[in-house]
């Protein structure tokens, strides 16, 4: 296959930015989308060129670190991770275009790499079950009914890459808070901090600059893991309920 | 130098709470006067820090990637072992003691894994109570599966992302402690050295991988959480990120570096497709509790298959060569991976590989669908058959998986004591970075169960041993040994960065990896390790003198990251050949072709290799120096492993 890559390139966060165009050719349908970046990686280093410096690690699709937006669209054409992407969803000859994650709470550091540490501040407001290691239960001594564990699991499932807040036209992070609120509202061990944990979550939330919700489902279209929307409706529930009976005020 | 386990004496399901009362004690009020180190954030690293923040220490925790929540630990799919015996099948904490060690081929110390098999249950209910949302039965209670290597029901799972729930959950702990100001975490910051004091590690330097600046940190104790070096071979099952430098340079420094030829083949991968490529993939070793290995019985059906002139669904059930469930029939598809690695290896050498290369073997879910149902397939391993078809581009509801072993974890480590400490005091290492309890090979879900068990509740009983007798006063970060350190690691980075030679840093890496794999993968020759030695010398020559490494250091540079992780590589793939040629015996994943049984089972020499080789680092380009551990076994009897 030949192609035509338009790059968004940025030397860092103070520069502007721009796009340059990559023409790549030997690129197999076998490949993986960031395996035909590699290819091109190594080109460009062979020409003495800077590489184009893109996020990945685990490239099974479970670490949450990749990225890009390919051709409008968050981690590409299906939904799945950039990093199980692979180039047989893609026509000989065609063009893309590669972008950075852009939302104001996260911050391109340089080229498609951005900076997510909003989600880590977001988690450490209360993302937890507030215990200290032993002194614990045993596994099996409160049962939880398997729809329950079912769905908690569900919300688990996020890998926290925020290609929920790159597809909201808001940059909304609901979804990815939405997720975690739910799995531990669920779960018996989530109830004592249940009404602090949702509070405090959402103000991290807004205090990061992630935008409001506004319903489109864009972020659930795009989630490589497949989150509901119905973790969002979980929780406003969770959040109108414990601002009624807040003690924080 | 003497290697001292400190494993203590008396009755091994004794040891440990004696140990533990033994063992000095840090008051809480004094708790908050030592700094502790931590680098990396994985299921050893977020467990420790998170745990050691609670006790009072203060922590600082580093990590190369943008979070912690991005480590390999979370890659991990299959599950977690305990010896809960929930299921009432027969399971013990002895039990589990003895299926590790016989897995491991009897190449690990007694202590360390009884210990381990006994903290076990402790871990479940900590995950448990921290929100890990755990597969469960209808009636609410915990489901569990099997694994290769044992006979009973033990492995705790959620569905097939057993390690992302564990380390949500690891980093939760840890992101509570963040918040309540107990940890300070450094993301994209990578570990370039330890900093010793009089003989006892007291801080390390680093890398700010966005801005370059190497900077210094002191503490009272450094604990390496950094994972394993699976990445040596360039393919492997591991992330693009793993790397040794963490824990290579602390062996550079005085850690010993043990076992370093125990590799883990990993026999459910996806199969190599082409040179492009830049990773394997694992299919969950859970996948064989109800998937079929085979290839067909005849070279002749094995070709034609190869060639596209049949199609699997030609070949009738006597065409068909269930190989593990022929000459394993009590553990038939579950024996442990070594074998089940080395079988699929045979059958491929044997000219009855399938796939276009020869080399892949079929695991078939025919037989499972038509039993259980579709439905019952999917609810187990859909998001593991949907990572198939992503990747292959083939439905393995209609088509069976095919499969090849790949590189996936090192038993191989920093050689530590039972406290975890390395041979450097002050310097611990936990997880797979160290080489304590998985033998010659590891179970399956055992990986998972050593990191948490290490983090959660071992370091924080043994390091209390160590700082109560470390006076509490501050670590000088003015000491000049701080500053030379520091100047050494930026003479570093500058020679990298001046070499500006011709080939790139992944030609270097894709070539050691072709080295390792050929000569020290499956199967090991004296000729060919010691060929393998004389290539890779070479090879690291070149690679000071012609590669290229591009751009600066006061930058985001990716170029730069993977130079001084590669250059180690090929430091360390010297170390391991060295090792496996040493090894002239066969155990678990470290198989030499001339010590074999005449059934092709790995055949051991207990009289001359019960012992664990521990490397000292002498100097730039001088021969390491082997020191043994000799493995006493007191309670187990020795005897050739087998699972038929």
């Amino acid at each position: 296959m030949k192609l035509t890559l338009k790059i968004w390139r940025q030397k860092n966060a103070s520069d502007k930015g721009g796009f340059a165009t990559y023409p790549v050719d030997h690129v197999s349908k076998d490949m993986s989308f960031l395996e035909m970046l590699d290819v091109l990686n190594e080109e460009l280093t062979e020409k003495g060129e800077d590489p184009v410096h893109f996020d990945h690690d685990c490239r099974e699709g479970i670490c949450g670190t990749c990225s890009l937006v390919i051709n409008g669209k968050p981690h590409g054409p299906l939904q799945t991770t950039t990093c199980q992407l692979h180039m047989r969803s893609f026509e000989d000859g065609q063009s893309i275009t590669i972008e950075p994650w852009r939302a104001k709470a996260f911050p391109v550091v340089k080229d498609l790499v951005v900076d997510r540490y909003a989600f880590d501040r977001i988690i450490q407001a209360g993302g937890y079950v507030n215990i200290n290691t032993g002194g614990v239960p045993d596994a099996n001594e409160i049962p939880i009914p398997k729809t329950i564990a079912d769905l908690a699991m569900d919300a688990a499932q996020c890998i926290g890459c925020g290609a929920c807040v790159a597809a909201c036209k808001n940059a909304s992070a609901m979804l990815f808070t939405s997720a975690k609120v739910s799995q531990l509202a669920l779960l018996p061990q989530g109830q004592v901090e249940r009404k602090t944990r949702v509070e405090k979550m959402v103000a991290q939330m807004d205090a990061e600059g992630f935008g409001a919700c506004t319903n489109t489902g864009a972020c659930e279209a795009e989630c490589p893991k497949g989150i509901s929307l119905t973790n969002i409706a979980r929780m406003n529930r969770e959040y109108f309920s414990a601002s009624l009976t807040s003690e924080n005020v | 130098m003497i290697l001292d386990s400190k494993i203590p004496a008396g009755p091994l399901a004794e040891k440990w709470t004696k140990h533990k009362f033994n063992s000095k004690l840090v008051n809480p009020a004094n708790k908050r006067k030592y700094d502790v180190i931590v680098v990396g954030t994985g299921l050893a690293g977020a467990s420790a820090a998170a745990s050691l923040a609670e006790l009072g220490y203060n922590v600082k925790a580093f990590t190369f990637h943008d979070s912690p929540r991005r480590a390999h630990s979370i890659a991990a799919q299959g599950g977690i072992n305990a010896a809960k015996n929930y299921q009432n099948d027969g399971d013990s904490i002895y039990r589990l003691f003895y299926d590790t060690i016989k897995g491991g081929d009897y190449r690990s110390r007694e202590g360390n894994v009884y210990r381990l098999a006994e903290v076990s249950v402790k871990i479940i209910d900590q995950c448990v109570a921290q929100g890990v949302p755990f597969a469960r039965e209808y009636g609410g209670l915990l489901a569990n599966r099997s694994f290769g290597g044992a006979q009973v029901s033990r492995t705790f799972y959620a569905r097939g992302q057993t390690g992302q729930q564990l380390l949500l959950g690891a980093y939760s702990a840890l992101s509570r402690q963040v918040a309540n100001g107990k940890v300070k975490l450094y993301p994209r910051t990578e570990m370039m050295d330890v900093v010793m004091v009089d003989g006892q590690a007291r801080g390390i330097v680093t890398r700010n991988l966005i801005t370059g600046a190497v900077e210094t940190h002191a503490a009272h104790a450094v604990l390496l959480c950094t994972g394993g070096y699976g990445n040596v071979f360039f393919l492997s099952t591991n992330a693009m990120g793993c790397n040794v430098t963490a824990a290579w340079r602390a062996h550079k420094r005085g850690a010993y570096f043990a076992n370093p030829c125990f590799t883990q083949i990993h026999p459910t991968c996806i199969p190599v497709s082409g040179d492009h490529q830049s990773k394997l993939t694992l299919m969950s070793e859970s996948l064989r509790n109800d998937g079929r290995v085979w290839v067909p019985a005849s070279k002749e059906n094995a070709e034609k298959l190869r060639k596209g002139q049949i199609k699997v669904s030609d070949l009738k059930e006597e065409d068909r060569d269930y190989f593990l469930e022929r000459k394993y029939p009590s553990f038939g598809n579950l024996v442990p991976r070594d074998v089940a690695s080395r079988n699929a290896k045979e059958a491929c050498d044997d000219g009855r590989g399938v796939n276009e290369t020869g080399e892949a073997v079929f695991l078939d879910f025919r037989d499972a669908i038509k039993r259980d149902g579709k439905a019952v397939i999917e609810s187990k391993y859909g998001n593991l058959f949907d990572m198939y078809k992503q990747i292959t581009g083939e439905d393995p509801y209609t088509s069976p998986m095919m499969i090849y072993p790949a590189v996936h974890y090192t038993m191989g480590g920093l050689w530590v004591d039972y406290n975890l400490m390395t041979t450097i005091p002050g310097l611990y290492c936990l997880g797979e970075a160290n080489f304590s309890d998985h033998g010659a090979n590891r179970l399956g879900a055992s990986a998972l169960m050593q990191g948490l068990a290490d983090g959660y509740f071992v370091i924080p009983y043994t390091i209390g041993d160590y700082l109560a007798q470390t006076p509490p006063k501050k670590v000088d970060e003015t000491h000049p040994e701080f500053a030379k350190v520091a100047q050494e690691v930026k003479n570093r980075i500058s020679q990298l960065l001046n070499i500006d030679g011709k080939q790139t840093i992944d030609h270097f890496h894709k070539k050691l990896g072709k080295i390792m794999w050929n000569y020290c993968g499956m199967a090991r020759t004296a000729e060919g390790l010691a060929k393998a030695k004389a290539e890779i010398k070479a090879l690291k020559k070149e690679f000071w003198s012609d590669v290229k490494v591009l751009g600066t250091n006061e930058e985001l540079n990716l170029s730069l990251e993977k130079a001084h992780r590669v250059a180690d590589f090929l430091e360390l793939g010297e170390l391991m050949v060295d090792d496996a040629l040493n090894r002239n015996e066969s155990c678990g994943g470290h198989f030499r072709e001339e010590y074999q049984t005449p059934e092709g089972e790995a055949l051991r020499d207990d009289e001359n290799f019960a012992y664990v080789a521990a490397w000292k680092y002498m100097g730039e380009g001088q021969e390491e120096e082997l020191n043994k551990e000799p493995l006493i076994f007191e309670n187990v009897k020795l005897t050739q492993r087998s699972y038929k």
